[in-house]
């Protein structure tokens, strides 16, 4: 069970699902297909060669999303030493959006930090995944998750390649997923960059076009090949993402995910859902599936007499 | 020189934000010390000792790139730029936006093809990838309050000091799942 990641646990499962049922109708699998991303969209581009690890990206998300207070001082560098189970850095969780890695890479003067949030996929997994359609892309670039039609089964934090999408246990009965939202309602709609890009005094982050970031990108490592690996992270993993990562240090040594491929991930994912009986892939999420599903109805009702 | 010398009393005024009158003194060349406060909304503003930059620095180009009529000391730089006439302002913010990722900064930024420099930073990041940058190399201070004091903001901001979270009772669950 040691290297077994989510990713080829949904490959397995691809496999094992199609011997165990064969007679799926593929209701969920129709929209499946690439679309490459919408052509104005934003994006972020990520310098990690200029980051110094300060957190006030972390302390900005947090005041920008209304997060709960954190356990510790957003100052405080202890939290850079807190390990998960199998000695894996800290992850975004639903009271953190996002988190700064520390990485001491051998041979290298100081340590590497690294900044994680949702990469705002182009063909997200989170929403192919996802059969109540949860998630949505907007055309500026953010994939957004609509709490009133989730029903909790968490199967967007399975398909994320980035482990990003975090389960808020605080009420037990109203699941909600976390994660990331490119601070869509109060900024990016708006045209203003998310919070952190803007608070981070390093300028660690450059928001753009999606399109002008990549010929930036490109730029930086050309003018300076002695600085950059010839890698920029997310042009093309996973069909590409709105956030993308330049580095002195090969990102396989950093944690990145190098081994994803270039094909959006939503073909087998699609697939699995479609053949997999849905008791099986939901089995979390039964009991307080039913209640909302009923609670969505008084929602919907509710804004309807709203509006 | 004239116009040098304005441009430089330029840079001072704009900058001058919260600096009480007469705070800034005049080397023989360029402002003695500078006030940075422009930015200044969780930290109070940097008293910038440019004189003692000055000397410390191998020479202006270190910090102005091109702008003093210095050849830069980057050679990625020198492929275009050379040794030559003094720029006509020399002051960080005037090249360096304070808007940055403003929606006219994006579309002069993005939306020019002509444009070679894309990816300038903005003032802040400026200020800060260049400070940093050097005091790193040379020993000098990282941290950010080494530079700056923060504010009571700037403390509510980043839940330290008096808004530091309460320790937490020991057996409890962690948060990070
Ligand atoms: S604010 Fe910028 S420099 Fe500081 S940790 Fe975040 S990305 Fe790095
Ligand atoms: S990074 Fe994960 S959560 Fe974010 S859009 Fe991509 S698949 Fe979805
Ligand atoms: S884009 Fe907004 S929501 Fe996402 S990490 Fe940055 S501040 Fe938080």
């Amino acid at each position: 069970m040691k290297k077994l990641h989510r990713r080829s646990f949904l490959k397995g499962g691809l496999a094992g699902g199609a011997a165990i049922a064969a007679v799926g109708t593929s209701k969920h699998a129709e929209a499946a297909g690439s679309f490459g991303g919408y052509p104005d969209s934003m994006g972020v581009l990520v310098d990690l060669t200029k980051c110094v690890g300060c957190r006030t990206c972390e302390a900005a998300c947090n005041k920008e999303q209304g997060l709960p207070a954190p356990d510790k001082s957003f100052d405080d560098p202890s939290v850079f030493e807190e390990k998960r189970e199998g000695g894996l850095p800290r992850r975004t969780t639903e009271k953190a959006y996002t988190v700064v890695q520390k990485y001491d890479v051998p041979g290298r003067e100081h340590p590497l930090f690294r900044k994680v949030q949702c990469n705002h996929c182009n063909e997200p997994a989170c929403l192919t995944s996802c059969f109540v359609n949860a998630y949505k892309k907007t055309p500026e670039g953010a994939v957004m998750y609509d709490p009133t039609v989730c029903v909790g089964c968490r199967t967007c934090m399975i398909a994320c390649p980035f482990y990003i999408p975090a389960y808020s246990y605080s009420s037990a009965i109203n699941p909600v997923v976390k994660k990331c939202i490119m601070c869509y309602d109060t900024r990016l709609k708006f045209g203003k960059p998310p919070a952190c890009v803007e608070a981070c005094p390093q300028e660690v982050m450059t928001f753009g076009k999606r399109k002008d970031l990549l010929k930036l990108a490109h730029q930086r490592i050309s003018e300076k090949p002695e600085a950059y690996v010839d890698h920029v992270y997310g042009e093309n993993e996973v069909g590409g993402t709105a956030w993308m990562y330049l580095s002195d240090v090969p990102f396989d040594k950093i944690g990145y995910d190098t081994h994803l491929g270039d094909q959006p991930i939503i073909s087998y994912v699609k697939e699995f859902l479609a053949i997999v009986p849905m008791v099986l892939t939901i089995w979390p999420a039964l009991f307080t599936g039913f209640h909302l599903l009923s609670n969505r109805k008084d929602a919907l009702k509710n804004e309807d007499n709203k509006s | 020189m004239g116009g040098r010398k304005k441009t430089l009393m330029g840079m001072a005024a704009l900058m001058l934000l919260t600096a009480p009158a007469g705070a800034q003194s005049w080397a023989a060349d360029g402002p003695g010390t500078v006030e940075l406060g422009s930015l200044a909304n969780h930290y109070s503003a940097v008293t910038f000792d440019h004189a003692m930059h000055v000397g410390v620095a191998a020479n202006c180009a270190e910090c102005h790139h091109h702008t003093t009529g210095l050849a830069p000391t980057d050679p990625n730089c020198v492929r275009c730029h050379e040794a030559g006439a003094q720029a006509r302002s020399v002051a960080c913010k005037d090249c360096h936006s304070d808007k940055r990722f403003s929606a006219e900064d994006l579309e002069k930024t993005g939306g020019n093809p002509q444009l070679y420099h894309k990816g300038k930073p903005g003032l802040k990041g400026a200020y800060h990838q260049k400070c940093l940058g050097c005091h790193t190399t040379m020993g000098g201070p990282t941290g950010c309050q080494d530079c700056h004091t923060r504010n009571d903001q700037g403390d509510a901001f980043f839940h330290s000091g008096k808004y530091a979270p309460a320790p937490k009772a020991s057996g409890g669950h962690g948060g990070g799942h």
